[in-house]
């Protein structure tokens, strides 16, 4: 862990922090601080001191004292993030939104509901059941990752496939900006005047401030929907049973697939009833009026048996089909089974790659010898490999990191992008220039100077360091960083 | 961009990038079917044009990579050959561009179920105001690699860089679309049909697009007893408002029936009694952050002068 800069004296933010908020919103103990200090990613930071809002004002107000004192801040939802977005960097006042977790207002003539940031994603779609409608995004990390954090990486999910990702269901956000003021980006009204700030902001993963009351698009539930498991002998033939799915022209609501690995690792977890023996599992759901969901589900099955499904299982009811999606979306947690830590990447390449680019990631974890499990978004191309392994077996940690890399490049090459939904981070920020010329990369730090001119808001990440002119500091990265 | 494109389409890009480069003001010019939105380029100003042609479909993909000077007709004639659609639904597909209908960012009556232009584009290649090229977004669906200069560009009237080439995300063509009236209040209805594709108003009828499976159009019209109509009104692009969805009643009563067309649930109301669209006002604490944006990307004001998008 890196020591804060020499002669780093806190008391005055502390002081200043002390006069804004209340005594059990200000934290400091050195434990706590750790736990603040990472996310889900394996890199590790320090805070300097954590902050627990319970309003929009009391962001604003912790901002201000950062602003007065010079002091990055970094705002945090659940931590669920895999590319260290959350991982404080430069002793940042961490500004953790767990407390900001009340549903504001739903409002179903508008089409829209006002959530507070650390708002739970899976609790935002129970809540709007009565209504008939639901918050589409849904991260396999549903149950705990709130909206804030879903604002913050533009996230999305199984059924993004079919309703598009956070940015399409984000109307507005009031935003406490590096400055200290709050403004509203984007409105509930049909076309907003002025630019689309709100476009901007979502996906920037804190860069640009910090949202505090979000107006997120309400779904309409579907009447129908229809889920399907089915198992193939070969990688290949549910990739191309992916393929016909689109090019019969339909978008089902999600189709997930999973290697024999992570069938096993999954059943034996959750006993879905998932075939343990199949080389390939897909996971298709169908949704919208009954006419329409039974001829693509027949048309699924048709697609499927043309390249030789060995066998397709419908959930019968609303109890299977959770059984089915839980499996599914455990897989993650499931990898414990096989190894004690894993590492998940997460690259898009064009659907019409995949099979090319999963062998590629196969032959890169053997030469690496390392175990790979794949877990993906298939209709969209969102590559989930795992690279699961033992943290404590001395040289892992290189091949891992190598593999990561190469996975990277292999994406990169077949034409796709360097995240689907996790971020850039801290984890990919050094990958950028593979994706981006120094022009593009200049641009885009001009957008956030527009913002932040004075870095505050979760600096080093996102943006290489150097892409801004006469920018010569280099940010410390905290340590185990794979950058 | 990640994929290879045919050397020719980078050799267009390019020669755009030349014309646009240099210190004098300098407009970009689409189809014109637009061109009063946002205010007036002053007369004399050096017109440019973007490259015009599709370059790459990809139907397996759901892509299509296209010069932002196509026009919408065009790149629709490519696209339904594979049973694939952008809806941009311009008024005058004939004339209008790509590049000119995001720029304007005005979306089309089918908003109602697949949502704004913005998020259908998924990739940019800019010019920007010194002459480079600047390249944003990615070419797949789902992609969290940087901010989403792309998509600031929708709507920004080439004020912020003149679009070149854009990547567009691809839907089916539903198997059946159909347009019906009825005389039944439009919010409700337009709550209880399950995702129409449109829901128009005037005052005493209204119109509604359903698209989707033949059985399920028919299932919904027949349940809502709505009547079988040759299309929609005619929108009178005239001059067109902004308002929430749940203030339209408010937003057209001083209008009388049949002078107005109103899009129920996404907002905007078209115009007949308005002479001209009234200037839109950005929320006040967000205006500083406009004009910086204005000033980061177009510091001298040479691209598109005398327009602005508020």
């Amino acid at each position: 862990m890196p020591a804060p800069p020499p002669g780093q004296d806190l008391s005055d933010l502390l002081s200043d922090l002390g006069a804004v908020l209340g005594a059990d919103q200000i934290r400091t103990e050195p434990l706590e601080l750790a736990l603040y200090g990472r996310d889900a990613s394996v890199m590790q930071g320090t805070a300097s001191v954590a902050c627990l809002p319970e309003s929009a004002a009391d962001v604003q107000r912790i901002i201000q004292v950062c602003v007065r004192h010079g002091r990055p801040f970094m705002a945090r939802g659940s931590g669920t993030g895999l590319a260290g977005g959350a991982v404080p960097v430069e002793d940042p006042v961490v500004i953790a939104t767990s407390r900001m977790n009340r549903i504001l207002e739903v409002d179903p003539a508008e089409g829209v509901a006002w959530v507070e940031p650390g708002v739970l994603n899976l609790d935002l779609s129970r809540s709007l059941k009565a209504y008939g409608v639901h918050f589409a995004p849904d991260p396999s990390s549903q149950q705990v990752c709130s909206i804030g954090g879903n604002v913050a990486n533009n996230s999305g999910g199984p059924h993004c496939l079919a309703y598009g990702v956070t940015s399409a269901h984000v109307v507005a956000v009031d935003v406490v900006l590096p400055d200290g003021r709050i403004a509203r980006l984007g409105g509930l009204d049909a076309e907003p005047a002025g630019y689309d700030l709100r476009a901007a902001f979502v996906g920037s993963e804190g860069t640009l401030g910090v949202a505090v009351r979000i107006a997120v698009r309400l779904t309409q539930d579907p009447p129908a929907v229809r889920t399907l498991l089915a198992d193939f002998d070969s990688v290949d033939a549910g990739a191309a049973t992916v393929s016909g799915i689109i090019a019969a022209g339909l978008v089902p609501a999600a189709i997930e697939m999973m290697d024999q690995r992570a069938v096993e690792m999954v059943e034996a977890f959750v006993g879905a009833g998932y075939p343990t023996d199949a080389a390939a599992v897909l996971l298709v759901e169908v949704d919208g009026l009954p006419a329409g969901v039974d001829a693509a589900t027949a048309t699924i099955e048709e697609v499927a048996r043309g390249h030789g499904v060995r066998n397709v299982r419908h959930a019968a009811d609303d109890a299977e089909r959770d059984l089915l999606w839980k499996g599914r979306k455990a897989a993650f947690g499931a990898v414990a089974r096989i190894r004690p830590d894993y590492y998940l990447h997460d690259t898009v390449v064009p659907r019409t790659r995949l099979v090319e680019v999963l062998d590629r990631v196969y032959d890169i974890a053997r030469r690496n010898d390392l175990v790979v499990i794949n877990v993906f978004h298939a209709g969209d191309g969102n590559l989930h490999p795992i690279l699961a392994f033992d943290a404590r077996q001395p040289g892992v940690l290189e091949r891992v990191h190598q593999a990561g890399t190469e996975i990277v490049q292999a994406s990169l090459d077949a034409g796709g992008v360097l995240s689907g939904e996790h971020g850039i981070g801290l984890e990919k920020r050094d990958y950028m220039p593979i994706m981006f010329s120094a022009a593009d990369l200049a641009a885009q730090d001009r957008l956030r100077a527009v913002f932040d001119p004075c870095d505050l808001a979760n600096p080093a990440k996102v943006i290489p360091a150097g892409s801004r002119c006469g920018d010569l500091a280099l940010a410390q990265v905290p340590a185990g960083a794979w950058v | 961009m990640g994929v290879t494109l045919p050397p020719q389409a980078r050799a267009h890009i390019d020669a755009f990038a030349a014309e646009v480069a240099g210190e004098d003001p300098v407009t970009c010019v689409g189809g014109r079917t637009q061109w009063e939105v946002g205010g007036a380029v002053p007369a004399g100003t050096r017109e440019v044009s973007a490259p015009r042609g599709v370059i790459v479909h990809e139907p397996a993909d759901m892509t299509v990579v296209c010069g932002a000077g196509t026009p919408v007709a065009e790149l629709e004639a490519v696209l339904t050959a594979h049973g694939q659609m952008v809806p941009l639904d311009p008024d005058q597909p004939a004339t209008a561009t790509v590049g000119g209908v995001l720029a304007v960012g005005r979306s089309g009556p089918r908003r109602l179920r697949y949502g704004h232009i913005r998020d259908l584009l998924l990739q940019a290649a800019v010019v920007s105001a010194d002459g480079s090229v600047v390249r944003a977004g990615g070419p797949t669906v789902k992609n969290v690699s940087g901010y989403d200069l792309h998509r600031v560009q929708v709507g920004a009237l080439g004020t912020l860089g003149f679009l070149a080439e854009v990547r567009l995300r691809c839907l089916p063509i539903p198997t059946a679309a159909r347009w019906f009236t009825t005389g039944a209040d439009p919010f409700t209805l337009c709550r209880s049909l399950y995702r129409p594709s449109s829901v128009l108003w005037d005052g005493s009828t209204t119109w509604v697009l359903l698209e989707g499976h033949p059985d399920d159009v028919d299932a919904q019209a027949v349940g809502h007893d709505l009547v079988e109509a040759d299309g929609p009104p005619p929108l009178g692009d005239r001059a067109r408002t902004s308002h929430r969805p749940s203030q339209l009643a408010v937003a057209v009563e001083a209008f009388g029936a049949g002078r107005f067309v109103a899009e129920i649930g996404v907002g905007v109301v078209h115009h007949r009694d308005l002479p001209a669209t009234p200037v839109p006002v950005p929320a006040p604490d967000a205006v500083d952050l406009h004009m910086k944006l204005k000033q980061a990307f177009d510091p001298s004001g040479r691209l598109n002068p005398g327009r602005q998008p508020w």
